[in-house]
């Protein structure tokens, strides 16, 4: 019976996420454009997780080298270190690290800020303010989240990269432009393309659920509070099955 | 939206042309919560009309139909002559930028300074107007409500009164036609409530606006309403002045008068 409850929640919210996802495909591309609340959010979403995902990036990086070392001594192949680092931050741990980091900070924001947008009336007076809430709140973050998690994803990697590069002088000397061309020489576009493509669907995942959760806010305090913990919570969910189901879709088309 | 069989139609009471809003036997329920049933209302030009009910009686949500934010199940809401059931979007928002609408909770824009909060209405409604106009009418609105020297501020930094006083500045920058006040002195001290209350009073004077106040505070509704209507189990269940309403010997009504 509770069983039979908690899969009839889960059905129905799945259903209600599809429906506000397309109110946002219908309403998304039609005037008027939100532009200057778009850049806005761009700015905002972007510039407020790059120090995270800096450092998160590179400490990332350097770890995951120091870890891999042994083993690759043992095999004696440390020669192959960057390119091992350079592949697994490339094609998953980059992407799936930096989406995780953006769902935590930019995830819960939204929803608490959207959250408290509808309990105080904020969306109600934007709409008789000749606004329409879902175009300037909702459209615009999905966008800002969609288009900027890719951006953030490069950069971290870059600093992961870096990171790296540090971590694999601890015990050795490698020049830059020599652990740099080691890496790009293992890279290939099989390794690079797929991960830029699921990084939109990271960033519209999180957007999505964040804009959800908030602009369906129960009312009262605690009601924001839980948009905003239960945004992270899906949509850190979502990062995962949408991984699983790249790594598949890559496998399909042979990029591999 | 069915329409009313003719046989009904007589029933419903000649309205004089004058009037902004008509309300007729309205109906509004969320599940099985019945909120409004049978609910009518007419406000004339120039006329404040106060709504007077328990909490969770349905004010909010009355208020919220008027303005097309909650669709009503049954019945017919007529707003400055126009039947907004069947408006579309534009048509909506051309008839929202002639009302005004003072929040229960302010909804002043904790991102935005005041002075944004108070342009936003100007900006989106695509009032024709050059940035040196908006600028004196924000100072315009909101030396009105006394707060001229916090235009730079942040909600966050005001005041529950000074928040309520912004709010009620906002409202009143479109110059609207009626203005609806949800429980405009609720979560106020006593003094602070009667200054809202008096610049209520002073503003639907020196505008010539209608308003619909939404409220259980009797203070209020004593300085500010011309009319009383009293929403009880959903209909209007007494209406009359302040000293009619008063001699009622109706329980329901009598209560909110001890
Ligand atoms: N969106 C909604 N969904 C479901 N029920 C609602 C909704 N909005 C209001 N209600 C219900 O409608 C009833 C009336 O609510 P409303 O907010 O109009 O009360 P109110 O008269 O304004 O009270 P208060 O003086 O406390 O503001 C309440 O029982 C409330 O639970
Ligand atoms: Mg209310």
């Amino acid at each position: 019976m509770a069983l039979s409850h908690t899969w009839q929640q889960f059905l129905d919210e799945t259903g209600d996420i599809s429906r506000f996802t397309r109110r946002f495909f219908l309403q998304g591309f039609k005037p008027r454009y939100e532009i200057a609340e778009l850049l806005r959010q761009c700015y905002i979403i972007g510039y407020k997780s790059l120090p995270l995902v800096g450092l998160t990036g590179f400490i990332m990086g350097l770890v995951l080298t120091m870890q891999l070392r042994p083993s690759l001594i043992s095999y004696g192949a440390e020669s192959e270190l960057p390119a091992m680092v350079g592949i697994a931050i490339v094609r998953e741990i980059g992407p799936v690290i930096t989406a995780l980091i953006f769902a935590g900070k930019i995830g819960s924001s939204i929803g608490a800020e959207l959250g408290s947008m509808k309990v105080t009336e904020q969306i109600d007076a934007m709409e008789v303010s000749g606004t329409n809430p879902f175009k300037y709140l909702v459209v615009t973050r999905v966008l800002a989240a969609t288009l900027m998690l890719p951006v953030l994803v490069i950069l971290g990697d870059a600093i992961s990269l870096y990171g790296s590069y540090l971590g694999v002088n601890i015990r050795g000397i490698t020049s830059f432009s020599l652990f740099f061309q080691q890496v790009f020489d293992a890279l290939s576009f099989s390794d690079f393309f797929p991960a830029l493509i699921k990084s939109y669907f990271f960033g519209f995942a999180v957007g999505i659920i964040g804009c959800y959760k908030g602009f369906n806010s129960s009312k009262g305090t605690e009601g924001v509070g839980r948009s905003a913990n239960s945004a992270v919570v899906v949509s850190s969910v979502l990062i995962f099955i949408i991984d699983l189901l790249a790594v598949q879709i890559t496998d399909i088309l042979g990029f591999n | 939206m069915t329409t009313a069989p003719i046989i009904e139609q007589r029933s419903i009471p000649v309205v004089s042309t004058d009037s902004v809003i008509e309300i007729e036997h309205l109906y509004k329920t969320f599940g099985d919560n019945t909120v409004l049933a049978d609910f009518s209302l007419v406000l004339r030009k120039g006329e404040n009309v106060a709504v007077l009910g328990k909490s969770g009686s349905g004010k909010s949500v009355l208020i919220k139909c008027i303005i097309g934010l909650m669709r009503a199940d049954k019945g017919s809401i007529r707003l400055l002559g126009q039947d907004i059931d069947n408006l579309d979007h534009q048509e909506l928002d051309e008839i929202r930028s002639r009302v005004g609408f003072l929040f229960q909770s302010n909804a002043l824009y904790d991102s935005m300074t005041v002075r944004e909060n108070l342009e936003f209405p100007l900006r989106r409604h695509w009032i024709k107007m050059t940035s040196a106009e908006q600028d004196a009418k924000v100072l315009e609105v909101l030396s009105n409500v006394g707060l001229a020297h916090a235009v730079d501020m942040m909600p966050a930094e005001l005041s529950g009164g000074m928040r309520k006083r912004i709010a009620l500045a906002r409202t009143l920058i479109l110059d609207p036609e009626i203005i609806f006040y949800d429980e405009p002195t609720t979560g106020l001290d006593p003094i602070t409530g009667k200054g809202i209350s008096k610049l209520i009073r002073e503003m639907g004077e020196k505008y010539n606006t209608s308003a619909l106040i939404i409220s259980h505070d009797m203070n209020c509704i004593r300085m500010t309403a011309d009319r009383i209507i009293m929403l009880i189990d959903g209909t209007c269940y007494a209406q009359g002045s302040y000293e009619e309403l008063k001699l009622n010997n109706d329980p329901k009504v009598k209560q909110f008068f001890e």
